[in-house]
């Protein structure tokens, strides 16, 4: 009988462990939306989501942070266009044309790369990258360019990682049915294989660019911060990501509310990626 | 019986000279890539791709180790923080704290909901899908959005005020996907033969999960725990707002605290505190190089585990 209750009480305390994640996720939203719609409502949807001035201490406050979304669009295009590429082709590299010996330690360097906190990256991007930047184009440094940049690398890990077990997931029937009809090697592996992995493939670019566009630390620390447009990949540009940050710690009353609704929009970009993320993964399987 | 004897020794031919004749000499390659060009100019873009990435790795780790290194020193190790001397002491002690705390949070959560998802619920649950899609949900959320929640619960909310606590549930949220993919992968990866004979042996089912389960499951857990760790060491946007910033040995659970990457991006914040965000730069890299390390081991050992069964 004490058997019985004690196996009872440990499935619905396992139960409740499992409960316990959907329960966060159902508090972020609440949270995250109720103190965010407010004073999206207040400020009025269009003017915030679309307005071009966001100079929040002035009398009267302005809230508009669509040069916030642009900025976050175009480091996150950068770093896709910079990463992407790289990444594929690297995990190209680690499926099908490194050797046993070298795979060993490369595999957890790819790890490795992932594990590097976002500050440091941010730091290595701050005191390496900005400079270089800053010499190479005689600009200010900070710039979309450079963020895109340290967003590429900092991808780099994601889109390695799934695309390689994409890759690895095709039948070696393919590949040697292209080496049969008389392609080379690097045809088999481009024409056959990579066509083959494309959705898992995709859904590493999808993750990736769920990565770029919710990275804060790093691309605060090199992307300049100007809360306007910008006219060139040259020029400084905010993200949403760097707007909370940066404001949060001295916002008060509409101006902090303004920054959780930021917040929101962002999580509702993450949400969608997300959803094209779980797509992509069940239309592989 | 004389059937049999043909196999083996058909079987005894050495596999080596067998792929020997598949492996093409350097000579052989280029001719082949005469007659192709597309297939070498493919070639090296792969092999600059992976040139690019792991140049990349290796620079980062050898600038920061190599400008960080000289700018160690024992002063930034001593006990107090001040203006004068940013010691990073304090943050290291209070990031042990923070990663203590969120484990002790996140662990127990992410196994016992891991043993729901692979002992206990059966095939077609609307739970698990659930359980999955919210998990999926999670390890999605961008750090600075777990920040802001957890300012907006825990801090403000249930008026824990800026203090390891607030810190240490947030980080425990946005840990607990990893914790719970990582058990559940290690406990599928158990042998149901195990299971069966538990069972056959007149266990019940907790017995059963805790005795037999569990323990064969535990590098593959540890592996887990180990990346969460490296994750938690490394989390600035999720505390600043939740754990604070107060450079001081915390004193009780509810006071605030910096771990050692929120102290890097003070130091880095002004400009003023160049060197001592190298040297703290320098302690993070050592720290996450270890883990990685140890949860690479960790996951060698449960491969070799795996192939001798």
């Amino acid at each position: 009988m004490k058997q019985r209750v004690l196996e009872l009480v440990f499935r619905i305390l396992f139960l409740i462990a499992a409960l316990a994640s959907i329960l966060a996720v159902i508090l972020i939203c609440i949270f995250l939306f109720a103190n965010g719609f407010p004073p999206m409502a207040e400020i009025g949807v269009f003017d915030f989501l679309f307005g071009m001035d966001w100079s929040p201490v002035d009398v009267p406050p302005s809230f508009g942070i669509f040069p916030m979304i642009v900025g976050s669009l175009y480091v996150t295009a950068g770093a896709i266009i910079i990463g992407v590429p790289i990444g594929i082709l690297t995990a190209v590299f680690m499926a099908k044309f490194c050797p046993k010996r070298l795979y060993r330690p490369l595999k957890p360097a790819v790890e490795l790369l992932a594990g590097i906190p976002s500050i440091v990256y941010g730091f290595f991007g701050m005191v390496v990258l900005v400079p270089l930047v800053r010499e190479l184009f005689d600009s200010k440094g900070a710039s979309i360019l450079t963020a895109s940049i340290l967003l590429g690398i900092m991808i780099l890990p994601t889109i390695i990682g799934v695309s390689e077990s994409a890759i690895r997931a095709v039948p070696n029937s393919y590949y040697e049915g292209a080496l049969a009809l008389g392609a080379s090697h690097e045809r088999s592996v481009f024409f056959v294989m990579l066509p083959a992995a494309k959705s898992g493939i995709m859904a590493g670019i999808v993750l990736g660019i769920g990565r770029a566009i919710g990275e804060t630390m790093a691309v605060m620390m090199v992307a300049g911060n100007q809360a306007r447009m910008p006219d060139s990949i040259l020029e400084g540009v905010r993200t949403l990501t760097a707007n909370i940050v940066m404001e949060m710690g001295y916002a008060a009353d509409l101006h902090r509310e303004a920054l959780i609704a930021t917040a929101v929009v962002l999580f509702v970009f993450i949400l969608i990626i997300n959803l094209c993320f779980s797509l992509l993964k069940r239309r592989m399987k | 019986m004389e059937k049999k004897n043909t196999i083996e020794s058909s079987e005894l031919v050495d596999i080596n000279s067998i792929q020997a004749i598949n492996r093409r000499s350097v000579r052989q390659r280029l001719r082949e890539y005469k007659k192709s060009p597309l297939s070498l100019v493919l070639f090296l873009f792969v092999i600059l791709a992976a040139v690019v990435t792991f140049a990349v790795l290796l620079f980062l780790i050898g600038y920061i180790l190599v400008k960080g290194i000289p700018n160690l020193s024992l002063d930034l190790f001593s006990w107090n923080y001040s203006t004068e001397n940013q010691s990073m002491m304090p943050a290291l002690i209070s990031t042990i704290f923070m990663t203590l705390l969120s484990l002790i949070i996140a662990v127990p959560l992410g196994i016992g909901a891991a043993i729901y998802l692979v002992e206990y619920a059966r095939r077609g649950n609307k739970i698990v899908g659930a359980v999955r899609m919210a998990a999926e949900t999670l390890s999605g959320v961008p750090s600075i959005v777990y920040g802001l929640f957890g300012m907006l619960f825990f801090v403000t909310t249930l008026h824990w005020g800026y203090s390891l606590l607030a810190g240490a549930f947030t980080l425990a949220i946005m840990i607990l996907p990893l914790v719970m993919r990582t058990t559940e992968e290690a406990l599928l990866a158990v042998p149901d033969m195990l299971r069966e004979g538990s069972f056959g042996l007149g266990a019940g089912k907790l017995r059963t999960v805790f005795k037999i389960v569990l323990p064969s499951a535990v590098p593959g857990i540890l592996a887990g725990v180990i990346l969460a760790i490296g994750r938690i060491v490394g989390e600035t946007a999720a505390l600043i707002y939740t754990s604070g910033t107060v450079a001081a040995v915390p004193k009780t659970p509810m006071s605030s605290a910096r771990t050692l990457a929120v102290h890097m991006y003070a130091l880095t914040d002004n400009g003023l505190y160049m060197e001592q965000a190298y040297a703290t730069a320098v302690v993070l890299l050592i720290v996450v190089l270890v883990i990685n390390f140890l949860s690479a081991v960790l996951a060698k050992r449960v491969a070799a585990k795996s192939i001798e069964r």
